[in-house]
């Protein structure tokens, strides 16, 4: 296993103000390396979402330090942590959040072309990787014409076009049936093989435990259990 | 741990060190999607577009008619060749019913460099129309010489005809209104004989009465004009002479009146019907009501298209995009209504201009004015994306998590 790609060192997160104020992570320590494929499991409200938000820079810690390739985040601006979000993360949501109107060619482009790379590359790059995840013939067909299982494809494809260091699933199979749900852990796997990319699965689902390196459960907002 | 279920397969690296790189125009995924957004929602769209030609075709009208006034409140001086005006002192345009003294004619002559001074009268009277009723006219009367207020652009007719007493030049905008068909037909004004004995085409005033020219004296009967008085007295220098100190010395032999010159007329009555009147401003506020009424339709169909892609704008901010990557998608959405409502609302300008063009009251439009009206409509448009912009500057990427 490689060095982390990316690592959360004590980590509190508070969310809300006031009276209604939580503390949904409460010191976690988590470092997720190259060629890992991780997946992270509790029950609803134990921190799990908030952790890969954080751990995506899409939340900044209250407390606590978030490295990305060794470089904390620490004190980063908005500009800079979206900068490392489309550099360094690729995330896989549970409801897929592709784009309607555009076809999976472009919804896959689309993560290229918010890092400024030149059309014709980035329309080669997501035809190519479309065909990695097995979609090489639905590369003009838009999200309604595809499966649950094809759209989660899409999504990893846009994940994983822009070569991202860390893909951070959330409950990538929450919406698909079984095979489906094989299908694409499967393939997050495979991309986990690769030493440069660790990934990260957010889940409730058992089933998918045989797929992974490491096992991490939260509760309560902190890490109890690692296998 | 490892996984204990194989993996398929899969065809290709996911790191292929070869690309397959096509040359060609792609399309811009920007524009695309601003595009997509765009026209998703039919009904919305042809509701924005709907919204901007409403807008800028009102702008049009507006503006096309304050350029027409502009032009149509000096036609008079613009056509004549005069060096200098001679008017009565506090003259504000050229319709002013003030009058100098004739006698004015011979003291401008004796001034050393004054060629010519050719008296002008004008005035408002009523012309009888020939199947009952009366109209007013504005009766324009000049002496017959070349460097005097005669009518141009004739159609039927000659200007010499109109030597002849108790004949009338009128244009042919004004026809149906004065109750003649062209030529040779007759009427009274002020109980005298008038025949009209040439046509002109063009020649409209701005207030639509109508314009009749006639010789000065047949002008000053059918005015009601006093004995020994005039309204201007219009002055060419001969070649080589001073214009500013033959206008020096005009101001210090004659007495209650202004020298002008043309530039300086014309402004004046420019600024006294544009903006002493409040014409313009009525119509400048038409304009600005337009533009008011465009931006606050394109603005909410902005606002309503951007709250319903919120969560893929969401997904943009949550994949890395920056602000700027957004908001171009924003504004491209704005410019493309801009564009396309920009096109249609021009067709139906020209067709209103086409549709005007022989009326009484013309709407101009120039390459200046449609180049401006396209800088409002792009203006416009992207200040209604502003309440957009503002919804997605503030939209938090976690949102994609909770869904």
């Amino acid at each position: 296993m490689s060095a982390p790609v990316i690592e959360a060192l004590d980590v509190v997160k508070r969310l809300g103000t006031g009276a209604r104020q939580v503390q949904a992570l409460k010191g976690v320590s988590l470092s997720l390396a190259g060629g890992e494929m991780a997946l992270l499991m509790g029950p609803s409200g134990s921190g799990k979402t908030t952790l890969l938000s954080v751990l995506g820079c899409i939340l900044t810690p209250t407390e606590g330090r978030v490295n990305v390739l060794g470089k904390s985040t620490e004190g980063a601006r908005p500009g800079d942590l979206a900068r490392l979000r489309r550099n360094h993360v690729g995330f896989v949501f549970q409801s897929y959040h592709l784009f309607p109107t555009l076809s999976a060619l472009d919804n896959v482009r689309l993560a290229l072309d918010v890092r400024g790379e030149p059309a014709n590359r980035a329309i080669a790059k997501a035809r190519d990787v479309l065909s990695t995840v097995g979609l090489a013939h639905k590369v003009d067909a838009f999200p309604s014409e595809l499966s649950g299982g094809e759209q989660q494809r899409v999504a990893i494809a846009r994940a994983i076009v822009g070569n991202a260091s860390a893909i951070l699933a959330d409950e990538p199979t929450g919406a698909l049936d079984t095979e489906n749900g094989h299908a694409v852990m499967a393939i997050l796997s495979r991309i986990a093989q690769d030493q440069s990319r660790g990934v990260l699965v957010v889940t409730h689902d058992t089933r998918l435990t045989p797929f992974a390196t490491r096992i991490i459960r939260m509760e309560d907002g902190r890490i109890c259990e690692e296998d | 741990m490892s996984a204990d279920v194989e993996a398929p397969s899969l065809p290709r690296s996911l790191n292929p060190p070869d690309l397959a790189i096509r040359p060609g125009y792609a399309f811009p995924l920007i524009l695309k999607l601003a595009a997509r957004n765009l026209f998703q929602d039919r009904l919305r769209f042809i509701a924005t577009v709907i919204g901007i030609v409403f807008s800028i075709v009102l702008v049009t009208i507006q503006l096309g008619l304050f350029l027409s006034f502009e032009r149509m409140v000096t036609t008079m001086i613009d056509h004549v060749s005069a060096d200098l005006w001679i008017v009565p002192l506090g003259t504000k345009c050229f319709e002013d019913p003030s009058l100098l003294d004739a006698s004015d004619k011979a003291a401008a002559l004796a001034v050393a460099g004054v060629s010519e001074a050719t008296p002008v009268v004008i005035g408002f009277t009523a012309w009888s129309v020939p199947g009952g009723g009366t109209t007013p006219v504005f009766v324009v009367g000049s002496s017959e010489s070349p460097a005097g207020l005669r009518p141009w652009d004739i159609v039927q007719g000659n200007l010499h005809a109109l030597s002849a007493p108790n004949t009338v030049a009128i244009d042919q905008t004004y026809i149906g209104r004065l109750g003649v068909t062209g030529i040779g037909d007759g009427t009274t004004i002020r109980d005298q004989k008038a025949v009209v004995t040439t046509v002109t085409k063009g020649i409209r005033s701005f207030t639509t009465t109508p314009y009749v020219f006639a010789t000065l004296d047949q002008a000053k009967a059918y005015i009601g004009t006093p004995p020994g008085r005039i309204s201007y007295l219009l002055i060419r220098a001969a070649p080589g002479a001073d214009i500013a100190a033959i206008r020096s010395t005009l101001l210090t032999r004659l007495a209650g009146v202004e020298v002008l010159t043309p530039d300086t007329f014309s402004a004046r009555s420019r600024a006294f019907w544009l903006f002493g009147t409040g014409a313009g401003a009525a119509l400048f506020a038409g304009a600005l009501l337009g533009a008011i009424v465009g931006t606050v339709i394109v603005a909410q169909t902005l606002y309503s298209s951007t709250k319903d892609h919120l969560n893929e704008f969401a997904t943009l901010r949550a994949i890395g995009s920056s602000s700027v990557y957004i908001l171009k998608i924003i504004i491209a959405q704005a410019l493309l209504s801009a564009i396309i409502g920009f096109s249609l609302a021009a067709g139906i300008g020209l067709i209103i201009v086409e549709a005007t063009a022989n009326s009484a009251l013309p709407i101009l439009m120039t390459p200046g004015l449609t180049a401006s009206l396209f800088l409002l409509t792009v203006v416009m448009c992207i200040a209604s994306a502003i309440a957009a912009i503002v919804q997605v500057v503030r939209l938090d990427p976690v949102m994609v998590f909770r869904q």
